[in-house]
This record gives C-alpha cells, sequence and structure tokens, in this order.
C-alpha cells in the first residue's frame, strides 16, 4: 500500500519538476527602456509558460494574438490603445491569463465583432482585473471552458441598441464564472447564448441599453449576489432551463417597457431572497413554468409580478410585496400558480388566533389591473378617485378576480 | 327729473309691473304708496337698476339708464333692511363706499345719526336700529341729488327718525328729488308733497297731497285715499 | 375702485374661520403624508390625489354657499356706482384668492420638507388652477339657480359628476369599445376634464410616467409633448374663462 502511494507520490513529483524545467518560465518584460518595446514583439519571441511582464505606459497596438500558454501581466495599468484599428487581444490558446490592463478604443465592426479580450475555443483562461474603455465588446468569449472573467470593470459609450455591443459577451461556453465584474454602456451588460454550467455572481451591471443580464438557450446556470441598476431592463431569461436566481438586486429600472426581470420561457428555476425595488415591472412573467419564488421583497414597483396566463405550477411563497402600485397582475381568467404565505401591505384581514397567518384570504389582484390587462387605454385613470372606488367595490362584492388567484394564507407580518 | 315711462316687470308668471308710469321732480317728496306686492319694491329697485324691466324706459336726467352704473352717483338709497356682513366694521364700509363715490361727504350727518360711536362696531354686533342708522347716513352721506328710501323710519328709534325727517326736510329744500315708500298715511302726510299709489304694478293715483286735503275738506288722508280707490 | 370691494372680500374671506380650517386641515394632510412617505414622488402623488378630491369639493360647495350669503351684500353694493361685472369680478377673485392663500398655504409643509422640485411646483399651480375652475363653476351653479338650496345641490351634481361618474363613463367606454383604436378619442374626452387634466399633468412629471408609457405610449407621447402641455393649459384655461364668463352673462341680467 505505501509503495504504491509513495511511487504514485514521486511520480507526481518527478512530472511538477519536470515540467516545470522544461517550461523555463521566463518573464519577459515590456516598456520602452525593457527588451520588449512592444506587447506585440514580446508574443512573438514568448513560448509557453512564460509571463509577458508589461510596464505601465500607453502601447498603441491592436489585434494581439495569444497563441501560447502564458501569462500577460499589466503592472501600474499599461494602456492598450487599439486607435479603433481593430480588436485588443485575441486568445486562441488554452490556460492563458490576462490581467492588470486598460484597454481602450476597438473599432466597431458588425462583421467580426472585435472585442477588448477575446477567446477562441480555449479553455482555464482568466480574465481579471482590467479595465475596459470604449471597447465594442469588452470581453467576447466564443467556445471557451472552464474560464473565469473577474474583477473587470467595463465602461462603454453605447448610444444605440442595434450599434452596441455586450459588455461580457459569452457564445457556447460551459463552467465559467463571472464574478465581480462592474458593466455599464453597453447593449446588454453580460450576454449568455448556449452557455451551462456557469455562474455569474458579485456583478454590477448599470445604465445599459438593453439588459443588464441576458441568457438565451442558457441552460443549468447561477446567478447571485449581482445588482441590475438603470438598465433599460434588469435582466431576462429566456428559452433556458434550470436557473438559480438568489440575492440578486433589481434596482431603478424604470422606462416604458422596463422590467426588473423578464422570464420568458425559462422552465424550472429559482427564484430567492432577491429584492426588486422601483421597477416599472419587477417581474415579468410569460410562458414559463415551475418556478419557484421565494422570500423575495418587492417594494414600489409599478407592478411587482405581472404574470401571463400561459405560465403554469409556477409558486410564489413567502415574498414581501411593499408599495407597489400593483401586487399582481394577470390577463387569465383563472390562475395556474400557487400564492401563499406572502406579505401584501395592502391586506385588509385580521388574525385572531394570533398564528401570523391572515385568517382571510388574500386577493392580489386588484379590479383595475384586470382591467388594465384587458383595455391598456385605461391607464390613462391611474390615481384617479373612480379606480380606487371600483378596486374598493370588488373587494366587497368579487365578481371578476379569477377565483384560484387567491393567497390562502396571507402572512400577517412582514417576512424576514 | 326721473321720467318712468310705461315699465313692464314679469317674475315668472306674477306681474311685478304692469306699464308703471311716474315723474319725479326736484325739490319734491313723491311717497309711493300701496299693499305688499303691488311693486313698490319692484319700481325702486328699476330705478337703482336691480331689477331690469321687461319693457319700457327710466329716464334721470334726461339719459336713459340702461346699461349704466355712472347716474348712481347721484342717488342716495336707504333699504328696508340688510344684512351687512357680520365681521365687516362700520368704518370699513364708510371707507369702501368712499372709494367707490367721489361726491364730498357730508360729515355732519356721521354725529347726526350717531354713527361715530359705533364706528368700530362690526355689523354682527349692531342691533337691527343701529344698522338702520347706519343705512340711513350712507343714503345722505354723498349729498346725492336724488334720494330713493325704502320705509325709511320703520325700524328707527323716534330720535334717528326725528334726524331723518329733518333730513328729508333739508334735503327737499336744497333740491334735491326724493322718492319715500311707506305704509304710514301719517307719516306720508308729514314728509311727502305728493303720493303716488300702487296696485298691481300699476300707479292708480298720483296726486298732490295738498290738492287732496284742499279738494276734500277732509283731514283725514287716508280716508280720501281710501275713498278715491273706491271710485276707481 | 373695484379694488376696493377685491380688497374687503379677500381679507374678510381670509380672516373667516372655515378658510383658516380649509388651510389648517390641507397642511396638516401635506404635513402628514411628507413625514410618513420618505420620498418626494410619493408624497406629490399621494397630494395630488387629496387635492384633486378635496379642493374641487370644497371651492364647489363653499364658493356656492359664500355666494348666497354674500347675496344681500351684492345687491347693497349694487346700489351704489359700481357695474355689476366689477362686483362680480371682486366676489370671484376675492374668494379664489383667498382659497388659493389656503390651498398654498396648506401645501408648504410638504415643501418645506421635501424642497422645490418640479412636481412640488406642479402641484401648486394645479391647486391654484382647480381653485379657480371650480369656484367660477359655484358661481355659475349659484347664478343659475336663485334658490341656494338648489344652487349647493347643482354644486354637488357637478362635483360628483366630474370627479367620479365622467371617469366611470370613460372606463365603461375603454372597457366596451377595446376592440377599437380608442387614443384620440381618450385624449380629447379627459381634455374635457380639468380634474383628470391635472392628474394627468403631475402623473407625467413623476415616476408614474413610466408606467403611463408602459400600456399607453400615445397617452405620454401626447401629454408629455408640448403640444400635449399647451392644449391642456389651453383647456384649463377656458375651464377657468368660460363658467366665469357664463356666470358673469347670467349675474348681469339677474335681477335683485
Amino acid at each position: 500500500m505505501s509503495s504504491i502511494s509513495g511511487l504514485i507520490f514521486s511520480a507526481v513529483f518527478f512530472f511538477a519538476l519536470n515540467s516545470f524545467c522544461s517550461a523555463t518560465a521566463r518573464d519577459l518584460n515590456v516598456c520602452n527602456e525593457c527588451e520588449y518595446k512592444t506587447i506585440a514583439d514580446a508574443l512573438l519571441a514568448s513560448e509557453d509558460g512564460d509571463r509577458i511582464i508589461v510596464k505601465s505606459g500607453e502601447y498603441k497596438e491592436h489585434d494581439l494574438a495569444i497563441n501560447k500558454e502564458i501569462s500577460l501581466i499589466g503592472e501600474g495599468r499599461p494602456e492598450i490603445n487599439a486607435e479603433l484599428k481593430g480588436a485588443g487581444i485575441v486568445i486562441n490558446r488554452s490556460n492563458v491569463t490576462v490581467s492588470g490592463f486598460k484597454i481602450r478604443n476597438v473599432d466597431v465592426n458588425y462583421l467580426s465583432e472585435p472585442a477588448g479580450v477575446r477567446v477562441e475555443y480555449s479553455d482555464n483562461c482568466i480574465i481579471r482585473n482590467n479595465e475596459f474603455e470604449n471597447t465594442f465588446f469588452a470581453v467576447y468569449l466564443a467556445g471557451a471552458k472552464k474560464c473565469e472573467v473577474l474583477e473587470n470593470k467595463i465602461a462603454g459609450l453605447a448610444r444605440t441598441e442595434s450599434s452596441s455591443g455586450n459588455g461580457i459577451h459569452l457564445w457556447k461556453c460551459r463552467e465559467l464564472n463571472i464574478s465581480g465584474n462592474e458593466i455599464s454602456g453597453h447593449r446588454d451588460g453580460i450576454y449568455l447564448e448556449f452557455v451551462s454550467s456557469s455562474f455569474i455572481d458579485g456583478n454590477f451591471s448599470n445604465k445599459n441599453l438593453r439588459y443588464g443580464l441576458h441568457f438565451m438557450f442558457s441552460d443549468s446556470n447561477s446567478y447571485s449576489q449581482n445588482t441590475f441598476e438603470t438598465n433599460g431592463a434588469g435582466v431576462a431569461v429566456m428559452y433556458s432551463k434550470f436557473i438559480i436566481m438568489k440575492g440578486n438586486t433589481f434596482r431603478n429600472n424604470w422606462g416604458e417597457s422596463s422590467y426588473g426581470l423578464l422570464l420568458k420561457e425559462l422552465y424550472d428555476g429559482l427564484l430567492e431572497g432577491n429584492l426588486f425595488y422601483k421597477n416599472t415591472a419587477g417581474i415579468h412573467l410569460e410562458g414559463s413554468n415551475r418556478i419557484e419564488m421565494i422570500g423575495n421583497d418587492f417594494i414600489e414597483n409599478g407592478w411587482a409580478l405581472n404574470a401571463l396566463g400561459n405560465s403554469y405550477d409556477n409558486k410564489i411563497l413567502n415574498n414581501n410585496f411593499i408599495n407597489n402600485t400593483f401586487d399582481i397582475s394577470s390577463n387569465a381568467s383563472k390562475s395556474n400558480n400557487t400564492y401563499s404565505g406572502n406579505y401584501w401591505d395592502k391586506y385588509k384581514g385580521y388574525d385572531l388566533n394570533r398564528d401570523g397567518t391572515g385568517d382571510i384570504p388574500y386577493r392580489p389582484v386588484s379590479l383595475f389591473s384586470m382591467i388594465l390587462e384587458k383595455s391598456p387605454e385605461s391607464i390613462i385613470m391611474l390615481r384617479s378617485i373612480i379606480v380606487d372606488l371600483l378596486d374598493a367595490v370588488e373587494r366587497i362584492v368579487p365578481s371578476v378576480i379569477p377565483e384560484t388567484l387567491i393567497d390562502e394564507k396571507p402572512s400577517f407580518q412582514k417576512r424576514t | 327729473m326721473i321720467e318712468i315711462v310705461n315699465l313692464h316687470k314679469a317674475f315668472g308668471k306674477t306681474l311685478a309691473l304692469n306699464g308703471a308710469n311716474l315723474i319725479c321732480k326736484e325739490g319734491c317728496v313723491s311717497a309711493l304708496m300701496g299693499p305688499n306686492g303691488s311693486g313698490k319694491s319692484t319700481l325702486m329697485k328699476s330705478i337703482l337698476g336691480l331689477v331690469i324691466p321687461d319693457s319700457g324706459t327710466i329716464t334721470i336726467d334726461d339719459e336713459k339708464i340702461s346699461n349704466g352704473f355712472e347716474y348712481r352717483h347721484k342717488i342716495g338709497y336707504m333699504p328696508q333692511a340688510v344684512n351687512y356682513p357680520h365681521n365687516l366694521k362700520v368704518i370699513e364700509l364708510f371707507e369702501i363706499l368712499k372709494k367707490l363715490r367721489t361726491n364730498d361727504t357730508d360729515e355732519e350727518l356721521i354725529s347726526e345719526f350717531k354713527i361715530n360711536e359705533i364706528y368700530e362696531k362690526k355689523f354682527g354686533q349692531l342691533s337691527g336700529g343701529m344698522k338702520q342708522r347706519v343705512s340711513a347716513a350712507i343714503a345722505f352721506l354723498f349729498k346725492p341729488q336724488i334720494l330713493i328710501l325704502d320705509e325709511p323710519t320703520a325700524s328707527l328709534d323716534p330720535l334717528s327718525a326725528e334726524v331723518m325727517k329733518a333730513k328729508i326736510r333739508k334735503s327737499k329744500e336744497e333740491g334735491c328729488n326724493i322718492i319715500i315708500s311707506s305704509h304710514h298715511v301719517s307719516e306720508v302726510d308729514e314728509m311727502a308733497d305728493r303720493i303716488a299709489f300702487m296696485l298691481e304694478g300699476k300707479i292708480v293715483i298720483d296726486r298732490m297731497i295738498k290738492e287732496i286735503k284742499n279738494g276734500s275738506g277732509n283731514i283725514r288722508l287716508g280716508k280720501v285715499i281710501a275713498e278715491m280707490l273706491n271710485t276707481n | 375702485m373695484s379694488i376696493s370691494i377685491l380688497k374687503y372680500v379677500f381679507f374678510d374671506l381670509l380672516r373667516s374661520r372655515f378658510i383658516i380650517t380649509y388651510g389648517i386641515m390641507l397642511a396638516l394632510i401635506s404635513l402628514g403624508v411628507a413625514y410618513f412617505s420618505n420620498d418626494e414622488m410619493k408624497t406629490s402623488l399621494t397630494l395630488l390625489n387629496i387635492i384633486l378630491f378635496i379642493i374641487p369639493l370644497v371651492c364647489l360647495i363653499f364658493g356656492s354657499i359664500h355666494f348666497y350669503d354674500s347675496g344681500e351684500f351684492i345687491e347693497f353694493l349694487l346700489t351704489q356706482p359700481v357695474s355689476r361685472n366689477t362686483v362680480f369680478r371682486a366676489e370671484y377673485l376675492g374668494l379664489t384668492l383667498a382659497l388659493s392663500v389656503a390651498a398654498i398655504a396648506g401645501l408648504i409643509p410638504a415643501i418645506i420638507l421635501n424642497g422645490i422640485t418640479v412636481s412640488a411646483l406642479f402641484l401648486t399651480i394645479i391647486s391654484v388652477a382647480m381653485t379657480f375652475i371650480f369656484t367660477g363653476l359655484a358661481f355659475l351653479s349659484s347664478t343659475i339657480n336663485t334658490e341656494k338650496v338648489r344652487g349647493i345641490g347643482l354644486s354637488i351634481v357637478l362635483w360628483l359628476f366630474l370627479a367620479i361618474i365622467f371617469d366611470l363613463i370613460i372606463v365603461l367606454l375603454i372597457i366596451l369599445f377595446r376592440d377599437y383604436p380608442l387614443e384620440n378619442l381618450i385624449i380629447i374626452f379627459t381634455s374635457l376634464n380639468p380634474i383628470d387634466l391635472g392628474r394627468i399633468l403631475l402623473l407625467l412629471k413623476t415616476d408614474a410616467s413610466a408606467m403611463m408609457g408602459f400600456t399607453g405610449a400615445s397617452f405620454k407621447l401626447f401629454f408629455g409633448s408640448t403640444t400635449g402641455i399647451v392644449v391642456s393649459s389651453l383647456a384649463m384655461f377656458l375651464w377657468i374663462l368660460i363658467p366665469y364668463f357664463l356666470a358673469i352673462r347670467i349675474f348681469r341680467k339677474k335681477n335683485f
């Protein structure tokens, strides 16, 4: 037994030593007074396992292709200025790290979609602690696996949706970790298409024209602890399955077609402990099934949750609905979703047995929101006396509100 | 001179004035008499412009009064009773009026009607008699050429009533054109030169008091009037 | 010369128990609303609802009562050398200015707590506009009816109609004819009601404008545009001028 383990140990040690020696692990310095004056020269001279250390200064270079397993490291935040002549860095090999740079002025080209850092069909890349400014696409991962995009600051100058790129664009990737980035001024902050088994955590996506985060055909992913603020809409999850959404903040996504979170044909998701604050619509649910919404806070939204009739078997449990103009709206004549244990600030019931649950059920859809759903023009009556009157009448004599859209056990206290 | 020609006024179905004619001249006190509803108030209000006649004309000093208001500078009016605003002080009312009317004022009046005692009081604190004293003073205050007095002594205290009678006499001597309405024949006898008796919106008797008395020899004016009405 | 009557009417009302109570009541409401709702927009929206409810009601009913109560004094003034226009204008302006002062005083606590903002400014303008419009309507219903009870009754009916029934009709129209393109018709209809106009104009100055754009983009487009604001302001002005001049026409022919 011990001899076998000894053998394995020595084999591993030998292998490690061997690879260390054969890589010869050099540091190639780039600066005005250094051996290499340009990054391109250093890249050309480098071999697998080398580190290229780029000292601070401005480097007017573009389309820097990395074909070797190297680390490209900026010291004192050197600036790569592509001068709108092409892309920044293009990675074609696995095990590449790019960190510490400021990359600016990438060309706009709708065919080649140039990026600040582009990764093509490579694994294990790390893109960390870089700043991107006016890079059409900032980080573009195509066919990448097990890559990490960490702590980058990405600021674009997007003016129109059709003429701008995404902050972090992910296509056909899996097992990614996209964390701690700050993204603004793009079309979508983070865009995923055909991406699976990835984590998107602790990012701050704001002032993007379309979505803060956008899923298309991307299954089995998780995003947590992110903040989506003042985007065209917060997050859109479309045509995807098995998405976990926890502890995110969807804030100030106010606009004429603005959502905090748009779920369109999402199957099987968990939405837990998120905050929806001041969005035109907190969640817009369309053709989405089996989603559990648990312990979320919906505060001061226009519509907290707009659940269209084609959504089935969703569970809305133990959430807080506070100061929303409309809590739930639906175009359905009957509800196929479960509402239970939520706290509704508009609830006018009582709790005689003091079990924390209101003794009479709560119907979270107001008559006016029903009318609005069927005749959008009636929005013109928003905040008029007649609306309050209609709602009061409906409370007393319920007749139009779907019988099944009901919270049988409304919480009497705010959920914590 | 006030000339009223063929004045008609209907309120709904009731005819308040039905062809009233009247001429009043300077230096003459004309007394409008007649039962309630005979059209005395409507006629007076027509002269003041408060009632707009359906047809007929009212001319004051050769000018038709329709649509104008300037002519009211010439008129002093004492209504039968006014409910002045409760919070209004007497002095404030006088100030408002002095701004509305540019004529000189007769300041002696203020003491004659003992207004100075109640100058600082609000109308809400005044009795009916006190309010009438104020109304009386206002009628004479701006030395008007025409005086229209609706039941002038009716709710005045005896002392003020005497002051009022004296003022009427004095104004007449100064050439004022005075119209009063009254129910009291004795009072009319005492103050007026002429009687215009109204019935159903018309003036049915229009005679100088002297003439009536001379003609009948009867001392009691009331009886004479009653006889005249019977013969009509 | 008309100014002396106006001054009297204005200051007399300003000292009156009713106007003082009205101002204090509004001030307490706005203080409460501003104190308990942490953000400025929400304060404005809540206050808007209250203002659009209370001001028309108070102006209509108190305006009528005041007009009838002043009847004898108005009659007295008209025996003096002033025109009927002058007296009517003085009564109208005296009352609207006094009510406006009370309304503005009522908004001051909210403005102190939240600062001078666009929506606070709008709220003030709308309050004053509502006061002018509904006092005019009160005077109109009082000149139409010589009987006090009927005049006040008509005022209440006017309030019910403009505050509730009118909107109910619009909602019913929208529901019944939802298959037809109704936007333009609705824009015209709501412009016919000053309460709706006030509400929509302020809504567009707040967060709620996004909700308006969310389902009824054409409303936002119209009422948010320069044309829309010009048309709305014009409609408001007509709402002040038309009842006023109708009332004055009747008042000039009135027999006392």
